[in-house]
């Protein structure tokens, strides 16, 4: 016999009380979807333009930034993870994080020594379960992050990157201005320079890094791992080298684009101000937090498809279930009649012989 | 006239496209003009600054540009920008407040003059007198 008909009518109910829940939380990741999307789009010009421009400064043998050229014999390399900060997203942190292990395996094979540093909770709880040392870790915005928090965690990696694998990250004295690093709210930067007028612009270029990178062992090339987003039904973990920068990055149909009146655009000198040593100096954190932002919408928007992707699953199980269960308590109410019926059968019988 | 594609691009959005005829903008060195044909150059924009653009149709009109770079080649200029504002956005009244909160002095000096540079550039742009 079937279990009982009031343990099974409970069950019902809750399983119904659960996709209730679901259903919310897939229909809350629908609504995220769409704005995290529409935030990738909006902002994809900037990164687009910015990685553009480097890219054409570097092909002119602008400089030799550390920015623009890669080490000799690197030693360490530095990973940003960008995970989710809550679960229930199906496999979407459980990629991120196997990718990451790839890469770091990778890097170590090469002989280079990686240093973790991760974004959001899951990714912070799943190093720290596992005894791994985390350079830098930030947590709470995954879902809407703002160029704050890009440029907070961005400002770390800068540090770390100008510092060089084979020191440890040293703040200048305090009186040297401490404006620097991650201001929260949209203006994002407090490199601390005063009006142009006042002098204060040379003191501006010179980037200071933020609290708590002191004591970090620098990085000479950085990697960001995270999920790219290119439609609601595909997202896929992508790892990318942001520094120095990998010239070949530039989408081919640019190229072609441009070709017929670049050509000679592209001999001619670009012109540099302030020289390109300060100006790049002054480029580079922008760039990073540029990156850093832009993997950070992509992986919000993911994130969010993730979930809703997950959720809706979850609701279809679950009325499913319901559904199965519905039969199950039928059948049990009908073999509870049934067995009624037999029984006062069998004792009128039994009385009337 | 000579024109040239003229963008503004913020960290979050795309503010203004466009043809111009004429550019103007305060680098770290100093105020740039810039033409169509102009040499390719990338400069940086002064921390917080003032863009003038006079498009190829309508009134020239003026942003606010923080912590932003200037990306020229002969026939386009591009302002990359971490925050910017066109003029018509700003809220005046706002910025003058905070103009007043930030030169009323704080406990920290690198953040007041820094706000107070951003409260200036935006009334500068808003085409207001910072200084009234």
């Amino acid at each position: 016999m079937p279990a009982s008909l009031r343990v099974l009518r409970r069950r019902i109910r809750s399983t119904k009380n659960i996709a209730q829940i679901t259903k919310a939380m897939e229909m809350v990741a629908a609504s995220r979807i769409a704005k995290a999307q529409a935030r990738v789009h909006a902002a994809r010009p900037y990164s687009d333009e910015f990685t553009h421009v480097l890219t054409t400064a570097a092909k002119a043998g602008a400089s030799d930034h550390p920015l623009l050229e890669a080490r000799e014999e690197p030693s360490r390399a530095g990973v940003l993870v960008v995970t989710s900060d809550r679960g229930l997203c199906g496999g979407y942190n459980a990629n991120v994080l196997r990718e990451a292990e790839r890469v770091m395996r990778e890097l170590s094979n090469d002989g280079k020594e990686p240093s973790l540093f991760v974004i959001g909770g899951k990714g912070v709880a799943y190093f720290r379960f596992r005894n791994r040392e985390m350079s830098g870790q930030w947590t709470g915005f995954s879902e809407v992050p703002d160029y704050g928090n890009a440029a907070h965690a961005a400002d770390v990696l800068t540090a770390c990157f100008l510092t060089g694998g084979d020191e440890t990250v040293q703040r200048p004295s305090e009186d040297d201005g401490q404006g620097s690093g991650g201001a929260s709210g949209g203006s994002g930067d407090g490199s601390g320079s005063g009006e142009g007028s006042e002098g204060g612009s040379s003191r501006a270029a010179s980037f200071v890094p933020p609290q708590d990178a002191e004591g970090l062992a620098g990085v000479d090339e950085l990697h960001v791992v995270f999920t790219a987003f290119t439609s609601v039904a595909s997202q896929s973990v992508t790892s990318r080298q942001i520094a120095p920068l990998v010239l070949e990055e530039e989408s081919p149909d640019d190229a072609d684009e441009s070709s017929s009146s670049d050509s000679e655009e592209r001999q001619a000198e670009y012109e540099f101000e302030p020289e390109p040593e300060v100006l790049f100096d002054r480029l580079m954190p922008k760039y990073l937090r540029a990156r850093v932002f832009a993997a950070l919408l992509d992986a919000a928007a993911s994130e969010s498809a993730a979930r809703q992707r997950a959720m809706k699953a979850a609701t279809d199980n679950a009325n499913d279930l319901v559904d199965n269960l519905t039969r199950e308590a039928n059948q049990a109410r009908q073999a509870q009649i049934t067995q009624e019926i037999s029984e006062i059968v069998g004792g009128a019988n039994a009385l009337a012989e | 006239m000579a024109e040239m594609e003229v963008a503004i691009v913020g960290v979050e959005k795309r503010l203004w496209s466009g043809q111009a005829n004429f550019v103007s903008a305060r680098t770290v060195e100093g105020d740039i003009g810039l033409l169509p044909g102009h040499q390719p150059m990338i400069a940086a924009l002064d921390e917080a600054g003032v863009v003038r653009i006079d498009p190829a149709d309508g009134e020239p009109f003026h942003a606010a540009v923080f912590g932003g770079f200037l990306s020229v080649t002969a026939e386009s200029v591009t302002v990359l920008a971490e925050l910017a504002e066109l003029a018509d956005e700003i809220d005046v009244a706002a910025a003058r407040d905070e103009l007043q909160r930030a030169e009323g002095g704080g406990d920290d000096y690198d953040d007041t003059a820094a706000a107070a540079a951003r409260a200036r550039a935006r009334l500068r742009a808003a085409g207001e007198n910072p200084d009234r």
